[in-house]
């Protein structure tokens, strides 16, 4: 299979869809001819104009609101948030209008947009331009999250939500742009709330989510070679979560440790666990552990800020301890 | 002339039918609170009738409008039937949004009304959305976002008029200033003329007397033919004012505003009573005429209301349905 990467996938996802569906604008700052700045985009305008790939004002409640708008009369709008970390600019327009929408008009009214925007740290660019805020928009009713690890993901998963009829927020990790995966020439989608186990094991479980799935696979790769059979899954979307692939894995291997990278402290690798410990307890033969990025504003120096996130070493030592039935505390 | 002047007889009548409607609306809603049948509290529309009743008459029922945390009035004014809207106050399963909206955020999608908003400004985007709507699909239509002088103090407005002026979508501003937001006098939250904020973005304006239907009616007639035409956007400001307060619980007011300002505004600028003293003057209608339509009116509403306290609340199983909207 030809293999294309994240940024590709996702400019072809929109290209398809945009061809599919004449309804579909695309609005953002420099989705146009600049392509983002990540160059995602580019080729577009070329194809759609500029009437359906719309460069707007460095205004992000104003667009996204527009966008809202949009949806509600018939449009069905992609907005471009540069960064994951200007998605605090919107949350009125994303949490208290688009979520609520339909459930406030009685489910007459319905506002069917997507949200891309990334997440991710350790790109040096400090702590305005480097968090994962997925667990602020997931805790909000009325919202679907997505949370593509690969190319493959990111195609499939967006084209699902560009056809869903609710607000969709899509969290692409910034340092995957280039990162390449197999994806097929022809038509797939991947339905929100479907896990995917990317790798069978049968004496710890590890779920990660984005780029943490690639830290999952390295870590069992660590395991692998000690004897720790880790199986990992990647959830794809937290809201909705596939609850029960989650919890038929746990309840397998009877140990799990939930890597995302979020911050720790009411994040989405919180409510994973909550939710293991909940409904797997008397299966499990270690805590639930957590993985998470540190509770501090993303640094800019390098070695501080690769402190802050989680890495397969730690995490295989987590599964090394869970072994054990130790008790630990991940940093 | 004599057909054009049945036509005006006709769009006058039906105007003070619609202001009354909203006035007896209002005032059912004020009752209901106060007998402590109505869950949580409102924000009455009563003074300020001419501005949505004026502005709406020049709207066809597919043109689309964004309304504000006092919005039955415009509810009412875009063609909404009293039995939903009552219903919906008392959150009741037939009410506009089956109960689950309320006051605050009561919708009409069937006569374009997408919704009062509770967050102050907060409709400007949806409002500028539904105008890119109509100018992406050709649908010919236009958007009027209504909001008070309080949403002058919101970032938002001015990103989406900004927006909307750069796109030349076809959206009305209708800025309602009722001298007050919340509890503050405008002169206290907004600086310079209000109208420069438009002006700034190229957008063009016009200053009307919220309290005259037939001013009103006339330059929205203006704006919407010519978003229409493809000339928006275009800023409406509408001097009016709220007789109750900012709330219905908001009674002793004497802090911020004046019991004689109120009584002036009452008694020499009440909306609806001005207009039927313009009809009778004009003889559009007599007296008899326009009693009758107020005892149809008030009849209207009393049946409304008795049918909604009647009705049924939403089952158990309705509270978490709608979060998300199925395909399809």
């Amino acid at each position: 299979m030809r293999e294309i990467t994240l940024s590709q996938a996702v400019n072809e996802a929109i290209a398809e869809e945009m061809r599919r569906d004449p309804t579909i604008v695309l609005l953002g700052e420099d989705v146009a001819e600049a392509g983002t700045p990540f160059k995602i985009l580019s080729g577009l305008v070329d194809e759609f104009g500029p009437e359906r790939v719309v460069d707007t004002p460095i205004s992000e409640p104003g667009f996204t609101g527009i966008a809202v708008g949009a949806a509600m009369t018939g449009l069905r709008p992609i907005v471009d948030i540069m960064f994951g970390d200007f998605l605090f600019l919107i949350m009125d327009q994303l949490c208290n209008q688009a979520a609520k929408t339909h459930y406030m008009s009685g489910g007459k009214l319905k506002v069917p947009m997507v949200v891309r925007t990334n997440m991710g740290a350790t790109r040096r660019s400090a702590a305005q331009h480097s968090q994962s805020l997925h667990a602020l928009v997931a805790h909000i009713p009325g919202l679907k999250v997505a949370m593509p690890a690969t190319a493959f993901e990111a195609k499939g998963l967006l084209k699902t939500a560009i056809r869903d009829e609710n607000p969709v927020v899509i969290f692409e990790d910034k340092l995957s742009y280039q990162e390449k995966a197999p994806v097929p020439e022809e038509e797939y989608l991947i339905a929100l709330g479907e896990a995917c186990i990317r790798r069978e094991g049968s004496d710890v479980t590890l779920v990660g989510t984005s780029s943490m799935v690639q830290v999952a696979l390295d870590a069992a790769d660590l395991l692998a070679g000690e004897g720790i059979s880790a199986e990992v899954i990647d959830p794809r979307t937290i809201a909705p979560l596939d609850e029960d692939t989650i919890l038929a894995s746990a309840r397998k291997t009877s140990r799990a440790i939930v890597i995302d990278e979020g911050h720790r402290s009411y994040g989405a690798s919180a409510e994973i666990a909550a939710r293991i410990a909940e409904k797997a307890f008397y299966w499990l033969d270690a805590p639930v552990q957590r993985f998470a990025a540190m509770d501090v504003p993303i640094p800019f120096s390098p070695e501080l800020e690769d402190l802050t996130v989680p890495t397969p070493a730690a995490v295989a030592e987590g599964a090394r301890r869970a072994m054990r039935g130790e008790l630990f505390h991940a940093p | 002339m004599e057909g054009n002047r049945e036509r005006n007889a006709d769009a006058y009548l039906r105007m003070y039918r619609q202001m009354l409607r909203i006035r007896v609306f209002e005032e059912n809603a004020h009752q209901l609170y106060l007998s402590a049948k109505m869950p949580g509290l409102t924000h009455l529309y009563i003074g300020q009738e001419a501005v949505a009743v004026g502005i709406c008459d020049a709207l066809e029922p597919t043109d689309r409008i964004t309304s504000t945390h006092r919005g039955h009035g415009h509810c009412v004014a875009k063609g909404a039937g009293f039995r939903q809207m009552f219903c919906e106050l008392l959150g009741k399963s037939e009410g506009f949004c089956r109960g689950k909206g309320g006051s605050m955020h009561i919708a009409d999608q069937e006569n374009g009304n997408l919704g009062a908003n509770a967050i102050v400004g907060g409709s400007a985007g949806i409002a500028t959305g539904a105008a890119l709507s109509a100018k992406r699909l050709g649908s010919g239509g236009v958007a009027v976002c209504f909001f008070g002088d309080g949403a002058l103090g919101q970032g938002l407005l001015y990103e989406c008029m900004n927006i909307a002026s750069l796109w030349k979508l076809p959206v009305i501003y209708a800025c309602e200033n009722n001298h007050y937001g919340e509890y503050t006098h405008v002169s206290e939250m907004a600086s310079g003329d209000l109208l420069d904020r438009a002006r700034a973005f190229g957008i063009e304006t016009a200053t009307v007397d919220g309290q005259n239907v037939l001013e009103v009616n006339e330059a929205a007639e203006g704006f919407v033919s010519r978003a229409r035409a493809g000339q928006g956007p275009f800023f409406l400001l509408l001097d009016t004012y709220r007789f109750h307060g900012h709330h219905v619980g908001d009674i002793s007011r004497e802090y911020y505003r004046a019991k004689e300002e109120e009584e002036l505004w009452k008694s020499e600028r009440d909306p609806v009573s001005n207009f039927a003293k313009w009809l009778r003057g004009e003889s559009v209608a007599s007296d008899d005429e326009l009693n009758r339509i107020e005892s149809e009116v008030r009849r209207e509403a009393e049946d409304a209301v008795e049918y909604a306290l009647a009705a049924p609340y939403p089952g158990s199983e309705e509270v978490d349905m709608h979060v998300f909207a199925e395909a399809g």
